[in-house]
């Protein structure tokens, strides 16, 4: 047996990322609490520096390394790309929260570097064991992260409840991946690809731990009926930590749900499309109706986390190239939803007063038209109303699924995303048409102001241009 | 002779135990920690099986790996507890119920 020198340059954003946590990890400690400003910066020059080598070092086509265990393609890099955006986002919008409460800390740079890591592993992974050891280095994060806030009994109470259901999750994929190494002796999911499309002798156990799998990947995702975690953690955690949870996590789910069930199970598509068709319809009835009784803002958008990762699965369960993109582009998109609407719960935040009762949105619009039409935006798009992106994206995803003649579920997918439209326009009602019941000033900073613009008109943008995204969706699976 | 088949069902014996703990406990947060290492190493026992029977040595390398995984995720569970009777003062599974989910 030779020893092959490993090709460290295809892993060099994951190895700079990885330096750099590490080093503001340490630097942090010397810093007195009036310099924290710089722990801020090293940690977004940090997702800059990553997004540059990624760009910098993407193979044409596409190659692994380390033995098999890392894959680069043009799948895995755009989806690094778009992890990148979003984690800058969610650092830059939370910066004047954590600031006002005392929680301006480096160990929110650096737990969200690392659960930053943790999801590029997942996206490059191309065996069972990275895969495994990236979605732990996220999730480890995210505990820590939720209970960030240690003074907060109902943070530590959700980081609890988060870490059990979410290591029970864990446990679950891990002995479906035990299963699929012991029925094809190998780690690699190209391997097991071979293995489970040549041996249909084996089918009933495959599918038994395709069953397993499947839990801890819908899991991840919040797809009903595995969604109990994502309403109390959403509750529970600092606002900039449940930012954090509706961006970039959205985009790793899907980068799992590649990697786990096209690249490795594909050969059983028959198998899990109607399992995920099972988890999509009851994510969308489960979702859209339940967040109707809702007063919390962030307990309202966490069910319709739920919901929209139900129309993901429509794309997903399509098992076509163009479901895939489709589900991609929900993906991006809805992470870009999310951090507008709860970007504009931060915005209405300040010390000592958390504006999460539906209530707070109250005349926002006298306060501020600019940001209530922010809002209108987030809350159009997410109920699919065109213009916006999200009536693109769910367009996009009914398509892929009546391609494939499953007409009677693109009927069911707009029949709750109508009720869903309920919640999404009392929002808007509640801003344009109520008396303000809060009339301080908004006092956010200019960055914030200027990136919520940003993320805003981006979604107005990407709504009437949607070629140029979907193309690179496209292009990224192809 | 032990033959694979014992400890596939050893595995699934020790991974249905651990669920099971999850679900019926009732009393302590601790329980539950105990629980969820449990199924992991149901998963470990799966693991180290194959890899014997199937004489391939990356199932046991992966062993390594869920090992030290479990002990990170051992620790953090263990500091989320603290930060949480500290709040609380209290364990009791019943006691954590100021969310509703």
């Amino acid at each position: 047996m030779t020893f092959e020198m490993p090709d460290f340059w295809l892993a060099l954003p994951e190895m700079f990322v990885l330096g750099m946590a590490c080093f503001i990890l340490v630097l942090d400690l010397f810093l007195p609490e009036e310099r924290r400003g710089i722990s801020y910066f090293l940690a977004q020059i940090t997702v800059i520096g990553a997004f540059v080598s990624s760009l910098w070092v993407a193979p044409a086509g596409v190659q692994t390394t380390f033995d098999g265990m890392f894959v680069s393609d043009p799948l895995g890099t755009f989806l690094k790309l778009a992890i990148y955006v979003l984690t800058a986002g969610v650092f830059l919008y939370s910066r004047g929260y954590l600031r006002d409460r005392a929680l301006y800390k480096g160990e929110y740079y650096v737990l969200g570097l690392f659960g930053m890591l943790g999801m590029m592993v997942i996206v490059s992974a191309s065996s069972l064991l990275t895969i495994y050891l990236g979605l732990e280095l996220f999730s480890l994060s995210l505990y820590a992260m939720v209970a960030f806030d240690r003074d907060s009994l109902r943070a530590s109470e959700a980081a609890m409840k988060y870490f059990v259901l979410s290591a029970l999750a864990s446990g679950t994929l891990l002995y479906g991946l035990s299963l699929l190494y012991g029925l094809t002796g190998s780690l690699e999911m190209s391997q097991v690809a071979q293995f489970a499309g040549g041996h249909a002798g084996e089918h009933y156990a495959f599918v038994f731990a395709l069953a397993f799998v499947l839990v801890g990947v819908a899991f991840k995702f919040g797809a009903s009926p595995f969604h109990m975690w994502i309403p109390d953690v959403y509750h529970g955690a600092p606002t900039s930590v449940t930012l954090y949870l509706g961006a970039a996590p959205k985009v790793a789910a899907f980068a799992m749900a590649m990697r786990l069930l096209v690249d490795t199970l594909g050969p059983l598509q028959a198998s899990w499309g109607p399992m995920l068709v099972v988890l999509a319809v009851l994510s969308l009835a489960v979702g859209n109706v339940v967040a109707i009784a809702q007063t919390n803002i962030k307990r309202m958008l966490a069910y319709s986390t739920i919901s929209h990762m139900g129309f993901l699965l429509l794309g997903l369960l399509a098992g076509t190239r163009t479901g895939y993109s489709a589900a991609l582009f929900y993906a991006v998109v809805y992470a870009l939803m999310s951090l507008a609407a709860f970007g504009v719960v931060i915005l209405l935040s300040r010390a000592g007063f958390e504006a999460e009762r539906l209530g707070d949105f109250k005349g926002l619009n006298e306060r501020s038209p600019w940001f209530a039409f922010m809002m209108l935006v987030a809350m159009f798009s997410m109920a699919g109303v065109p213009p916006t992106a999200g009536f693109y994206a769910k367009l996009a995803v009914l398509a892929a699924v009546i391609d494939v003649h499953q007409t009677w579920l693109a009927v069911v997918a707009v029949f709750f995303s109508l009720i869903g439209a309920f919640y999404y326009l009392r929002v808007v009602k509640l801003m344009y048409f109520d008396a303000p019941a809060d009339p301080e000033p908004l006092t956010a900073r200019l960055d914030l102001r200027v990136a919520l613009s940003a993320n805003g008109l981006l979604l107005l943008g990407l709504g009437i241009y949607p070629g140029l995204l979907m193309g690179w969706c496209l292009a990224a699976l192809h | 002779m032990i033959t694979l088949q014992d400890y596939l069902v050893l595995g699934a014996i020790l991974f249905c135990v651990g669920v099971a703990g999850i679900f019926l406990n009732r009393k302590n947060v601790i329980v539950l920690l105990m629980s969820i290492e449990l199924m992991l190493l149901a998963a470990n026992m799966n693991f180290v099986a194959f890899s014997y029977f199937l004489g391939n040595a990356a199932g046991q390398v992966f062993v390594f790996f869920i090992l030290t995984v479990a002990a990170a995720e051992s620790a953090i569970g263990l500091a989320i507890l603290v930060v949480l009777f500290r709040n609380r003062r209290s364990i009791n599974v019943e006691d954590i119920d100021t969310l509703k989910g």
